[in-house]
């Protein structure tokens, strides 16, 4: 039950995006079309899940030398940057495919407050349990952040494919006109709040 | 003279939130209130002014195809810096921005002027540069975090505008609201931006029309039904 809660509130109750402001300058950057904003999704749960793996071990070691307060923010975000980066390597070298789809949007995926933002929110949640129910319950929160923040990206590209055809006045267009789409889901989303 | 433009872009011409819209996640998720706001802007300015300083002084040192992570350990050391004076002198406001503090790492403001400026450009441009940036940045959440203050809590600062008579409309410090107030915010600073480019235009034109029309050697006067007829100059 617990990890239901965890799973449902990350993807419905506090999305990343939506109700916690990690990850917008992806989202409004790559919602255009569709097709990018599923590409850019999956990339995000990919190295979300992964991230919030990686950073909890390196934060058990931080922790076991009681380093994690002036070397919590550098470590993170280098394990991420040099993650991300192994990745690219790999997924080049095994699916070229895959590569294609995705290879664009990973090096943008360092820089993407929701990554360091879930793995920072890990740390100062899950940390003071058991190692074991901690680690499956960081991976769950980040796999489960992806997925709402792709959740959040797909409806937003859909609505903006819409939007292209329509007149919007000059000031506007674009950006503005973003933020306000935006608005209008995530005050559907605030119907989730209190649900946990 | 062009140092002081270095200064003054970040303010409007080349905002980075209004008009660059970069920097985006603390811009909404902390302009509830704003003391919040102050924190945050201070605290951004004093990473970009210092990862700036820091990065532009040793350019050349910093490998070409790694420059990026030479670039984030910077800022991260700055960022570390900003938290633990945060955590020990005004735990209130550590309280208030939360995960935002860490985040400044991953704010695209910093690694944009690292990328485009400091690591181009000298000590004291890169240092002018940053000043003006994080000021720009930090005008710009304290207009938004204003607005969202006095229609989400009816108050300024913390401190109520009056007692009652006014009932607060909840959803603007909350989610919605804050991606309304920004999308109204940058089609307002769009407007005026657009409207003076305008005017500029039409000034410089109406100018060139005019020293054109000086230099131009006057017609012959003609009978008045003829000159009617015509159309006019230019």
């Amino acid at each position: 039950m617990e990890y239901f809660r965890i799973g449902f509130g990350a993807i419905f109750v506090y999305n990343f995006v939506l109700a916690q402001f990690l990850g917008l300058c992806p989202f409004l950057g790559v919602s255009k079309k569709m097709s990018s904003a599923v590409g850019m999704g999956m990339a995000v749960v990919f190295v979300m899940t992964m991230a919030s793996v990686v950073t909890f071990l390196a934060n058990l070691v931080l922790l076991y030398f009681e380093m994690n307060v002036f070397l919590g923010i550098t470590v993170f975000i280098l394990v991420i940057a040099s993650f991300v980066q192994f990745v690219e390597m790999v997924i080049q070298k095994v699916s070229p495919a895959l590569y294609q789809a995705l290879g664009i949007y990973l090096p943008l995926i360092t820089t993407n407050c929701a990554v360091l933002g879930v793995t920072q929110l890990n740390a100062a949640r899950f940390a003071h349990w058991d190692v074991v129910p901690g680690f499956f319950a960081s991976a769950l929160n980040g796999f489960c952040g992806g997925l709402g923040f792709m959740l959040a990206m797909v409806l937003m590209s859909a609505m903006r494919e819409e939007m292209e055809a329509l007149p919007v006045p000059r000031a506007f267009r674009g950006i503005p006109s973003a933020f306000l789409l935006t608005a209008s889901l995530a005050m559907a989303f605030l119907g989730f709040s209190g649900m946990i | 003279m062009s140092r002081i433009r270095e200064l003054t872009k970040g303010l409007l011409r080349e905002n980075p939130t209004l008009v660059l819209v970069i920097g985006l996640c603390p811009t909404l998720a902390i302009t509830t209130n704003l003391w919040n706001a102050v924190g945050m802007g201070l605290s951004a300015t004093f990473v970009l002014v210092m990862s700036n300083v820091i990065i532009s002084a040793f350019r050349r040192f910093f490998p070409r195809s790694i420059r990026m992570p030479c670039f984030i350990v910077v800022i991260a050391t700055f960022t570390t810096i900003v938290q633990m004076v945060l955590a020990g002198f005004f735990p209130a406001l550590n309280e208030a921005l939360g995960i935002f503090i860490p985040l400044i790492v991953v704010n695209c403001i910093i690694m944009a002027r690292a990328e485009a400026f400091a690591s181009k450009r000298g000590v004291l441009d890169s240092a002018l540069d940053g000043i003006g940036m994080g000021l720009g940045f930090t005008m710009a959440i304290i207009v938004i975090s204003a607005i969202r203050e006095v229609l989400g809590s009816w108050s300024l600062f913390g401190v109520p505008i009056t007692d009652g008579g006014f009932a607060p409309a909840q959803i603007v410090v909350q989610a919605p609201g804050a991606f309304v107030v920004l999308g109204c915010v940058i089609a307002a600073s769009a407007f005026v931006q657009a409207a003076r480019k305008e005017s500029r235009r039409a000034a410089l034109a109406s100018e060139e029309y005019r020293a054109r029309e000086s230099a131009r050697p006057r017609p012959e006067r003609r009978p008045a039904a003829e000159g009617a007829s015509q159309p006019g100059g230019a």
